[in-house]
């Protein structure tokens, strides 16, 4: 029976045993990532066809070729690199709270960087410089902030949740307060920019967090095992060799990085990083909370989220935390409504 | 802790109460002394005083009570349903539901008047409610995470409406703030009537409560009817939680903070956390609500964000100094 069902891959001194069901997940979001992609360069003002996208790709093609490579092109990579970041900044604080609330947007990371941007908005001049900046470090300040006062008590994750909601109640009142009081133009604008949007991302604007994200990422590869051990809870971890005090800070300096990357170039996208762990963990079917579903699923909400958001009210751009709280908020009911009719 | 120091507890937190209600009366642009406020309370004294104590001070006094025993009810209530300490009254999408019928309503010119608003955000509070309840009544961590993701869907649509269309925008921004100032010209009689019956309700359902906290089995073999009883107090937060809601905008911090604040004293009996949580809750509003009113000289701060400010570091300090309490 088990060897029907799972499937052992080895290789010297590695191995990796995998549920049949995991592996056709990966199959699957795989050929579901390069669909979304194909679509997302395709669509646009003017539909190209999947040949012309090919050839502008190889370099030819004159006057499309240039929008496929120059608009859509980092705009379709900017979905699948900051969606698989926010899941997995998901991951890790689910993973480090054993909380399906842990996520930055509940212990107030986005809420942070939406005061600074709202601070550089409406009391500094409100350039693109000074947005990223603020946002940046509007969330890293929180962040701290957080943790900082979250230590000391053992190694509670819960601790860690009930003081990241009491800072970001305090900072979403101070927020709305600050729109209240804002001219109506500028309030929009403002809110417009917490929405999240990838609307006229180039290849200016990700560069620079692309090579950030790498970094990131790679770090995170290869901390997975002890993550995973740790999400067993810090106590059963320390006794399996776990240095966790250490594991939790290099965990949440991970995570509050790939948040305010994304937040910087993207504004806060809300809800992908709460929903893809959850979403991706019933996919797969995997025990807990895994990176690669997690990294996977916020990859293909996030892009499939600004191609709906691009064609929803065509010609006009709404910003994708519309529509990605919708489709996240939406798909995790249906998997829930599914889970109550089997039992 | 026994139940005679309960008691006392109880009886010092009713003291607190009225002496924060009598303070809340006096204290505001025109300060008016405790005796006189009592005295105008009796229909004597000065007469423009009385005017201002009975027609303005009195019916938001009596607004900041009722929204705070709601909330801080409703929030022992989710809690002890869902079994999460996290767990708050909008947990179960009350709160989007409200803001999402207020912002559909505006968007088509219906939200102009005060009792309108009041009527759209009870509705949005039941339907959502009704829906969340529809898909997660099966187990607690089922509930929780069906009422956050409906109400992330319900924010996404508010949202997207709210960008669309810059009146409902406007509405949406006053509305969204909780406050009490102006809110007790509207025609109030009916939320208020809701949450004092819902209260006496929650009274009612708070020792099967207790069972039903035992474990499912177990309160069984002790009588109780779990599926009544949980579709019950779900009846209830989703009344209480609606009708504050409606009165005063959204303020949900009372609703987590108090039943923590109530858990060090009350333990982790239902009856007690109701009883405390009904008598704390309307302080910690009237005291945010005399805050609202002397903070800044030029005008009012909305209620929500004293609250914020109030709440935040309170339940900062607890955690730190007592851990989480887990159910």
């Amino acid at each position: 029976m088990n060897s029907v069902s799972t499937l052992v891959l080895r290789r010297g001194r590695f191995s990796a045993r995998l549920e049949r069901r995991t592996l056709w997940f990966f199959v699957a979001m795989i050929v579901v990532i390069a669909g979304l992609t194909l679509l997302g360069l395709c669509y646009g003002a003017a539909w190209a066809s999947p040949a012309r996208v090919f050839a502008a790709l190889t370099g030819s093609g004159g006057g499309p070729g240039v929008v496929i490579r120059e608009w859509r092109l980092p705009r379709v990579l900017a979905g699948l690199v900051f969606g698989a970041a926010l899941g997995l900044a998901g991951a890790i604080f689910q993973n480090i709270t054993r909380n399906p609330l842990g996520s930055p947007d509940v212990i107030g990371l986005d809420a942070g960087a939406y005061t600074g941007a709202l601070f550089a908005i409406t009391v500094l001049s409100g350039t693109s410089t000074q947005l990223t900046v603020g946002s940046v470090l509007g969330g890293v300040l929180t962040a701290a902030i957080v943790y900082a006062l979250s230590l000391g008590g053992g190694l509670s994750g819960l601790r860690l949740i009930v003081i990241g909601i009491a800072i970001n109640a305090m900072l979403t009142a101070l927020n709305s307060w600050i729109v209240l009081r804002a001219e109506l133009e500028i309030a929009i604008a403002a809110v417009g920019w917490n929405a999240g949007s990838l609307n006229g991302v180039g290849w200016d604007d990700v560069a620079i967090p692309f090579g950030v994200l790498a970094v990131l990422f790679a770090v995170l590869f290869t901390r997975a095992p002890a993550l995973h051990q740790a999400a067993l809870g810090g106590a059963l971890a320390v006794t399996t060799g776990v240095r966790w005090d250490r594991l939790r800070l290099v965990l949440v300096l991970l995570g509050v990085g790939c948040t305010a990357t994304v937040t910087a170039v993207a504004g806060p996208i809300a809800f992908i990083a709460l929903a893809a762990p959850q979403i991706g963990r019933r996919l797969a079917r995997t025990p807990g909370i895994s990176l690669l579903p997690a990294a996977l699923t916020g990859a293909v909400l996030l892009t499939s989220a600004d191609l709906a958001a691009q064609m929803l009210l065509a010609p006009e751009a709404l910003p994708v935390g519309v529509v990605s709280t919708v489709i996240g908020g939406g798909y995790l009911i249906w998997l829930l409504t599914k889970e109550v009719r089997r039992t | 802790m026994t139940t005679t120091g309960r008691s006392a507890l109880l009886g010092a937190a009713l003291l607190g109460l009225v002496v924060i209600a009598v303070l809340s009366v006096g204290i505001g642009a025109h300060a008016i002394a405790p005796g006189e406020v009592v005295r105008a309370l009796l229909g004597e004294g000065n007469p423009s005083d009385r005017a201002v104590v009975l027609d303005i001070r009195m019916p938001r006094a009596v607004l900041a009570t009722a929204v705070g025993a709601a909330l801080a009810v409703g929030g022992v209530l989710v809690q002890a349903l869902s079994r999460n300490a996290l767990a708050e009254p909008g947990v179960l999408g009350v709160t989007a539901g409200a803001g999402f019928a207020i912002a559909v309503g505006s968007s088509f010119g219906l939200a102009a008047s005060a009792p309108a608003e009041l009527g759209l955000a009870v509705l949005g509070a039941l339907g959502a409610s009704a829906l969340v309840y529809a898909v997660g009544s099966r187990s607690p961590l089922r509930l929780v995470l069906a009422g956050t993701a409906l109400s992330a869907v319900l924010l996404g649509l508010t949202l997207g409406l709210r960008l669309l269309f810059p009146e409902t925008f406007d509405v949406y921004r006053f509305w969204s703030v909780g406050s009490l100032a102006g809110r007790e010209q509207a025609p109030t009689t009916v939320p208020l009537l809701i949450i004092g019956l819902s209260l006496l309700g929650a009274f009612a359902v708070s020792r099967q409560l207790n069972a039903i906290a035992l474990g499912e089995t177990v309160a069984h073999t002790l009588g109780a009817n779990v599926a009544r009883v949980r579709t019950v107090t779900l009846l209830l937060i989703t009344l209480l939680a609606g009708a504050a809601t409606a009165l005063a905008g959204p303020i949900l911090f009372v609703g987590l903070i108090v039943p923590h604040l109530a858990r060090r004293v009350a333990g982790a009996s239902i009856p007690w956390l109701i009883a405390f949580a009904a008598l704390l809750g309307p302080v910690l509003m009237l005291a945010a609500d005399v805050g609202s009113r002397v903070l800044l000289p030029t005008g009012e701060v909305p209620v929500a964000i004293v609250t914020a400010f109030l709440g935040g570091p309170v339940l900062i300090w607890a955690v730190r100094k007592y851990g989480a309490a887990p159910l």
